[in-house]
């Protein structure tokens, strides 16, 4: 498997830290209730299709990447940097 | 208060050469990361003329000083001290933080790729860098010639770098003894 940093181009997945869903991006404010929280830090859907999720280009370039793949065929949809998801106003 | 001596991480080893091809520690001189503040590009411009900010992936150079892409809107000033950037960019000292190897001659770049999992035939042309692991150690590669790269890790990461090129090219020479 290979990904395509938006920056430092076609890498092998081994330069890549994996952490999880992109949901982790979606913090709750300070005043949301612990449910809210618990969703937040404990809950995830398991699709068996399109997902994205945060990886890290840990021997590159050190950012961190959106990766959007479908876990069916195992194709690579998108890489995006998150900073430039912020740069776009998108909250985060 | 005494004076101190700096050295370098290797200081200790000699340039050594297999198949031809040197393996040498080289000292570059003051390194500073400089970390573009947003929407400063313009003014970051003007302040390191005649120096060029870099394009991923890339390095630039004047007068033997580079400027050497490190990250997102980040570089490496090597070989000068950098200039005033106030308010435009963050400006950290490296020089201590890092080691840097050249490898030059005509294996230097089979002997990193035995390390470095990316093509660096000549389509890693000079003036190309790269954020690249060494086998696992974190590193900044750029190709300073046709047959030369020059290759920065961590210093704490600097003898095992050494040898793990070393080993390459003394495997590189065992080979070509045997045709
Ligand atoms: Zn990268």
């Amino acid at each position: 498997m290979r990904l395509t940093c938006p920056l430092c181009g076609p890498r092998d997945r081994r330069e890549f830290y994996y952490y999880g869903s992109e949901d982790y991006l979606q913090r709750p404010g300070p005043d949301a209730g612990p449910e809210a929280w618990d969703d937040h830090l404990h809950l995830r859907d398991n699709i068996a299709g399109e997902v994205r999720d945060l990886w890290y280009h840990e021997t590159g370039c050190s950012q961190w990447l959106i990766v959007t793949r479908n876990t069916v065929t195992h194709e690579i949809l998108s890489t995006e940097l998150v900073a430039d998801r912020k740069k776009k106003g998108v909250r985060a | 208060m005494p004076e101190l001596i700096a050295k370098t991480a290797l200081s200790d080893k000699k340039p050594a050469t297999f198949a031809g091809t040197t393996l040498a520690e080289a000292d570059p001189g003051p390194v500073a990361s400089i970390a573009l503040f947003p929407g400063q590009e313009k003014a970051l411009a003007k302040a390191l003329k005649p120096m060029v900010f870099p394009a991923p992936n890339s390095f630039t150079e004047n007068g033997g000083v580079r400027l050497v892409w490190t990250g997102r809107d980040q570089a490496f000033l090597i070989g000068a001290e950098p200039p005033a950037l106030d308010g435009i960019a963050a400006v950290t000292d490296q020089s201590g933080g890092w080691a840097t190897l050249t490898v030059t001659g005509p294996v230097a770049a089979e002997a990193l790729m035995r390390l470095v999992p990316l093509d660096l035939r000549p389509t890693f042309a000079v003036g190309q860098a790269a954020r690249a692991p060494l086998g696992h150690m974190q590193s900044v590669i750029f190709r300073t010639a046709a047959d030369g790269f020059t290759v920065m890790v961590f210093r704490s990461m600097a003898r095992t770098a050494w040898h793990e090129i070393e080993v390459a090219l003394r495997s590189l020479a065992a080979r070509a003894a045997l045709i």
